[in-house]
């Protein structure tokens, strides 16, 4: 099968065609366009099960890709190059599955100038499917900026009070991160004279005496956007504020973005500074793990504590990334998706609650479950996945990850991997106060026993989500094999590093 | 091995995997069509989805009688990255199939006593709705405990492990807004769950130094490499099993992890007799028992694991002396029988633990229901008496302080609680007797001190269910409500006389002489010490239980029982002591002040001071900095234009007379 | 004619463009000595051009007169808007643009 475009070409810039057609409805027909963008979104979820297909999964280096010279810069290449491995195919999924789920979520959410927000939905969508599958540093670097601008028109038009501050500091996090990366970028192709992912891999003994100021470089970018402690305040502020469908993106690919960079990049070109630099990455990772957990437990808003928990979640990502072993960093990039998912989630059903009581402080809640039987039983499973229970996709990423940290060598101690398992304990904590606050115990506020259960609409966003859940939790096999050839050799590539070192 | 081969060696065995799916069956066909089922439907899918999980292992064992070493059915992978394999694995052998027997056997019973339980459960907490939900996890509970028995891995075990400890989570929060302040159980529930992570934490930590040490985590490739490991590494396997034990504490209620087991008492009485008594508190008994071969490589391990057991035993048995809520007694006491198998699993007396497990299952079980039993007559009696009046009053159906007397109102439920609580107390030739007599004979030979600590356990044992005999069922009527209390319905009580038979009968399984179990078990067990009978040890028993419940009946039978409200009367001879053990010794106090609350605050302290202070201080700090420095320079920028050019002039002439002057 | 004069023309030509818009108030006359400086500038172009007997500095002036054009264009229109809004063209008035 074969539509005369390049599959990957179809899968990144589909989205443009709903833009177009978005364009040329009137700003009234609010309907028409969220049906659009509703569409549009799907039919890139088909074009990308469509690249899932022809995707081989026992092949660890790049396929399908698509090469053809775009600039000329004073002699430098620089090429429209994308291409698909086992780190991104799972990435580009999760993109295309939760972009028309948050764009359900906001049919009676988003009432005001919905035209723009389905355009810079849909524009952002674009940005992040380019940027797990462009292997040209430049290009690379223009869909990494590109989904900035989207998304801060999300948070900065329609979110909450604080819109303005929180969209600024978002912006200017990623911004002071990425520039760095940019000037990284530059010096890479100066003294290499490529771009090109799969080249700079040939060259890297070309810019190996820079490693360490460039792995700082791209690593800063990286780290901002996962984030890591200490980098991580603009979290808390754009969730809080980014409507739900934002902060469902937000949680769900954006800070993937950080975490697939480092596997991206930072891992296979700088080999020796990545050697070098993993405990001390771990360690701070680590004490991600925790502080997340510790101050996720202390927030009385619901999305606050999300986000907080995200910064626990993806120090788990970070973690598995530089243990670098099969195990760990495989259960990264499935941590990654999972992290989507459930993650995700919990921001629609935190929305979903937002939009029944226009506040999401816990003490306006508790005893909910009682009111929302459904609701209630949704956000069970969605928590328990959350917090890592087996069966359920959370712990098969965390087993994997621990079990790999665990026997690190790169690491070298199993304290790192014991201490953070530590986390595992304090995530049921908090999520599970979360639940008690929200969930159980009596009604107490009037207006809570007016509240209605969800509508079938509400149950369609979730439900691709939970089958997922249980899914990776019972049977990940079929997501290893994707993911696995191209971690065992990105693993090998690194571990030669360390073995050069010694 | 595949399902063809399998069946190749028993035709039964390929039947194994419906353990688990008929619950998950039941529990589905609950979930989907239980509205239209009514509550006769659902209890009867429930009870049968159960009950074929006990047929199913009923097959089982008649295939191993005649196929004795068993097998694995291995139904897909799971995860396979690297060196680590792991699949969805059952393991068919006689200690599986006596755990899922135990399980799905009292689950069963139990599952028809909740009909009838929750029927007026449901409606005295006033919510008729719930009825299905209940059924639902107990199910779910049924299923994940199978999938922690009949694993052939130490992952799936722990998938079943923490999946219980869901359902357990569940269950004592299954009246969410009820309890003290409302929110009482809710709380009680995430203090079990929450408890039971820390132990999850241990054997997480031992699962990954299995893996390190061994390179599988499957059971018979582990315990096949044990001494070979423990030779090379006897460090490593000191540390596998003690943070084991860590996790056995955690989910077996041992010290210092057994604070939430009281708590979950807040759970409906069913569940206490299914959850917390029978079946998945024995979880961590099952574990050291199936991790026997690694444990004899360390008898430092072997001794750690054993004294835990003695200590909690005696401990819990002193915390029951002081209790008056007729559950929370109950609930001390399985703590403390379950510190006896603790013990014996850890002297290695493994039969003798399993032994214990089972018979404990049948008279706990009984026990609770019996319970049950009471506290739905006293609640009947309390509607009866109060019939007529509006409005919440703070009457506890489980307070003992306000039964009594209720032996006449209620003879079935008296006779039957009887014969539990004589089993338990270790009377002969009750099956708590024989099973208890195993343990501390084989204490007797390996340690005098642990041989001394259960002992002084089971005499406690003896008094406090003497007490709570007496206390309850004897006397007067000391309320209303127990004045007004009814025999429960047979659905109720039948489950109840037969589980009174089987803790009559349960003896049989392992008499001195027969040694059936041990028979049974000695295909799966690495080394089984044949199990003694001692008749000093035996007399010895026997007089301390009677000598307990004397001492009981001298305390609290001899005068008609103290009214209500009055003073218990151990409290002026034990003074202080006796508030002590009222107060469980403050060891809940204790850990809220070592851990929670600092724990809280360290919370507090980095969401405020440190994130939103330090951390977002210098981010807005730096903005703040920018601001300034902008303010400082805005004062160049006054609009007009002419100033702005005067400035273009000058730099063109200092660029010019740079340029000239090079 | 030496060089020197075209260079001496264009010179005084731009010295007093600069103090036309430096010095003076109205925008008109700003314009006007926008214009000059222009053109001194064209001059230089047009006679180096000239000595040198190469077309490329011609061309430039065609550059220069164009975007002057155009610039006086969109200068006038501001400045009839700006007298439209503010009934006044006087430029120590005008300075909104204030930081």
């Amino acid at each position: 099968m074969n539509f005369g475009i390049h599959p990957l070409l179809l899968v990144t810039f589909f989205p443009l065609v709903g833009v177009l057609v978005i364009l040329f409805l009137k700003t009234q027909q609010k309907k028409a366009i969220r049906w659009t963008a509703l569409a549009t979104s799907l039919v890139t979820f088909g074009i990308s099960l469509w690249v899932l297909a022809q995707f081989q999964p026992g092949t660890a280096g790049m396929q399908l890709e698509l090469r053809v010279p775009w600039l000329r810069l004073d002699g430098l290449a620089i090429d429209f190059y994308l291409g698909v491995d086992g780190l991104s195919i799972l990435m580009v999924l999760l993109t295309a599955l939760l972009t028309p789920i948050a764009i359900l979520s906001t049919w009676s959410a988003v009432e005001d100038r919905v035209k723009g927000f389905m355009v810079f939905f849909l524009l952002l969508e674009v940005g992040m499917t380019g940027v797990f599958l462009a292997l040209d540093l430049v290009l690379f670097y223009v869909f990494w900026e590109f989904t900035l601008i989207p998304m801060y028109f999300l948070i900065g038009i329609w979110g909450g009070e604080r819109r303005i501050y929180a969209a600024v500091k978002f912006f200017l996090f990623t911004m002071a991160g990425s520039l760095l990366m940019l000037l990284a970028i530059l010096v890479i192709g100066f003294q290499t004279g490529t771009f090109a992912w799969s080249d700079l891999l040939e060259k890297r003994e070309l810019f190996a005496a820079a490693q360490t100021w460039l792995f700082l470089a791209f690593g800063l970018a990286f780290a901002i956007k996962v984030p890591m402690f200490p980098l991580h305040t603009w979290l808390p502020d754009a969730h809080v504020e980014a409507p739900t469908a934002g902060s469902v993106i937000l949680a769900g690919v954006l800070l993937k973005m950080g975490a697939y960079g480092f596997l991206r990049f930072n891992l296979p070109l700088f080999p020796d500074a990545t050697v070098r630099f993993a405990p001390y990455m771990a360690i701070l990772a680590i004490i991600g793990i925790l502080y997340g957990a510790a101050v996720s437990l202390a927030q009385k808003d619901m999305k606050k504590l999300v986000a907080y928990s995200s910064v626990s979640h993806l120090g788990f990502v970070v973690l598995g990334t530089f243990a670098l072993t099969t195990q760990s960093v495989s259960g990264s990039v499935l941590q990654m998706v999972n992290h989507g998912l459930s993650t995700g989630a919990l921001f629609l059903i935190v929305g979903m609650l937002y939009e029944r009581r226009h506040t999401r402080e816990m003490s306006a809640f508790g005893g909910v479950w009682k009111v929302l039987p459904i609701m209630g039983a949704l956000m069970l499973v969605v928590t328990l996945s959350s917090m890592g229970l087996p069966g359920l996709n959370g712990f098969v990423g965390e087993f994997t990850i621990l079990l790999g940290t665990f026997g690190s060598k790169v690491l070298g101690s199993p304290w790192f991997a014991g201490v953070a398992t530590l986390g595992v304990i304090l995530a049921a904590v908090y999520l599970l106060v979360m639940f008690e606050k929200v969930f159980l115990g009596p009604v107490k506020v009037e207006a809570n026993l007016a509240l209605k259960d969800l509508n079938v609409r509400e149950i369609i966003t979730l439900v691709p989500l939970l089958i997922l859940i249980f899914w990776i939790g019972l049977y990940p096999q079929p997501f290893f094999n994707l993911i696995n050839p191209s971690v065992e050799n990105l693993v090998s590539m690194v571990s030669s590093a360390l073995l050069a070192a010694h | 091995m595949s399902l063809n081969e399998i069946a190749s060696l028993h035709p039964f065995f390929q039947l194994a995997p419906l353990v688990v799916f008929l619950p998950v069956l039941g529990l589905l066909i609950n979930l989907l069509v239980g509205k239209r089922l009514g509550e006769k439907g659902i209890g009867a899918v429930a009870s049968l989805a159960t009950g074929g999980a006990f047929a199913v292992a009923v097959l089982l064992a008649v295939g191993l009688a005649q196929v004795s070493e068993g097998g694995t059915l291995t139904l897909a992978n799971w995860i396979n990255l690297g060196d680590l394999d792991v699949n969805w694995s059952f393991r068919i052998d006689t200690l599986s199939v006596l755990m899922m027997l135990v399980v799905s056997g009292v689950g069963t019973l139990i599952h028809i006593y909740s009909i009838g339980y929750m029927h007026s459960d449901v409606r005295h907490n006033e919510d008729p709705g719930r009825f299905r939900r209940f059924f639902v996890y107990l199910n779910l509970f049924i299923a994940f405990m199978m999938v922690l028995v009949s694993s052939d891995n130490f992952l799936m075990l722990f998938v079943g492990w923490e999946g219980v400890g869901l359902c357990s989570y569940l269950l004592i929060g299954f009246w969410f807004e009820k309890g003290a302040d409302g929110i009482g159980n809710a709380r009680a529930a995430k203090k079990a769950f929450v408890v039971n992570r820390i132990g999850d934490f241990g054997l997480l930590i031992a699962l990954f130094l299995l893996f390190y040490n061994f390179g599988t985590l499957n059971f018979t490739e582990i315990f096949a490499q044990a001494p070979a490991v423990a030779a090379a590494a006897p460090g490593a396997i000191m540390a596998i099993t003690l943070f084991m034990l860590l996790g056995v504490t955690g989910k077996s209620a041992q010290l210092p992890l057994y604070v939430w087991l009281p708590d979950a008492m807040a759970g409906p009485t069913p569940v206490s007799a299914l959850i917390h008594a029978a079946t998945m508190v024995t979880a961590g008994v099952y574990l050291v028992a199936r991790s026997q071969a690694l444990y004899f490589e360390v008898p430092a391990a072997q001794n750690a694991v054993m004294w835990v057991g003695a200590l909690t035993a005696l401990f819990a048995a002193t915390i029951a002396v002081g209790q008056y809520d007729i559950k929370k007694v109950l609930a001390y006491s399985t703590i403390s029988q379950l510190g006896f198998m603790v013990a014996a699993v850890g002297m290695g007396a493994t039969v003798a633990g399993m032994f214990h497990l089972t018979t404990h299952a049948f008279f706990k079980a009984l026990l609770f229901l019996g319970a049950g039993s009471v506290i739905l007559g006293v609640e009947h009696g309390h509607a009866h008496a109060h019939a007529g009046e509006h409005g919440h009053d703070s009457f506890d159906p489980q307070d003992m302080r306000e039964m009594g007397g209720l032996r006449k109102r209620m003879p079935l439920t008296f006779i039957v609680y009887l014969i539990g609580a004589l089993a338990l107390a270790g009377i002969a030739p009750l099956a708590g007797f024989f099973s208890k007599d195993e343990i501390l004979a084989a204490a007797n030979e390996k340690s005098i001190g642990v041989y001394v600590l259960l002992t002084a356990a089971a005499f406690l044992t003896a008094f406090y269910m003497g007490r709570q005999l007496l206390m309850v069922f004897f006397g007067k009527p000391r309320s209303g409500a127990s004045e007004k209390a009814a025999e429960s319905p047979l659905l109720v009580t039948l489950p109840l006389v037969i589980l009174a038979l089987l803790s009559v009968f349960g003896g049989a399984l392992n008499l001195p002489g027969s040694h059936l179990l041990e028979t049974w078990l000695e295909h799966s067990l690495a080394e089984t010490a044949p199990g003694q009978f001692v008749l000093t040890v035996a007399l010895i028993s026997i007089g301390i239980a009677l000598l307990g419940l004397l001492l009981a009946w001298l305390v609290y039978g001899r005068k008609p029982i103290f009214e209500k409200g009055q003073p218990d009367p151990l409290r002026r001879p034990l003074n202080g002591l006796f508030k002590a053990l009222e107060n469980k010794w403050w060891v809940d106090e204790f850990y809220h002040t070592v851990i929670v609350r600092p724990y809280q605050s360290i919370a507090k302290f980095s969401a405020g001071a440190v994130d939103q202070g330090v951390i977002d201080g210098v981010v807005n700090g730096m903005g703040s900095l920018v601001q300034s420095g902008a303010k400082a320079w805005r004062r160049y920028q006054n609009g007009y234009v002419r100033s702005y050019a005067l400035t273009i002039v000058f730099g063109v002439v200092l660029v010019i007379t740079y340029l000239v002057l090079r | 004619m030496p060089m020197s004069y075209f260079i001496g023309l264009s010179v005084v030509m731009f010295a007093m463009g600069i103090l036309g818009v430096l010095l003076r108030r109205n925008p008109l006359v700003v314009f006007m000595s926008l214009e000059l400086m222009f053109n001194s500038a064209n001059l230089l172009f047009v006679a180096f051009s000239a000595y040198h007997q190469v077309l490329d500095g011609q061309l430039f002036v065609f550059f220069v007169m164009t975007t002057a054009a155009a610039e006086v264009a969109v200068g006038l229109a501001l400045i009839v808007a700006i007298f439209k809004a503010k009934r006044t063209i006087d430029l120590d008035q005008m300075s909104s643009l204030k930081g």
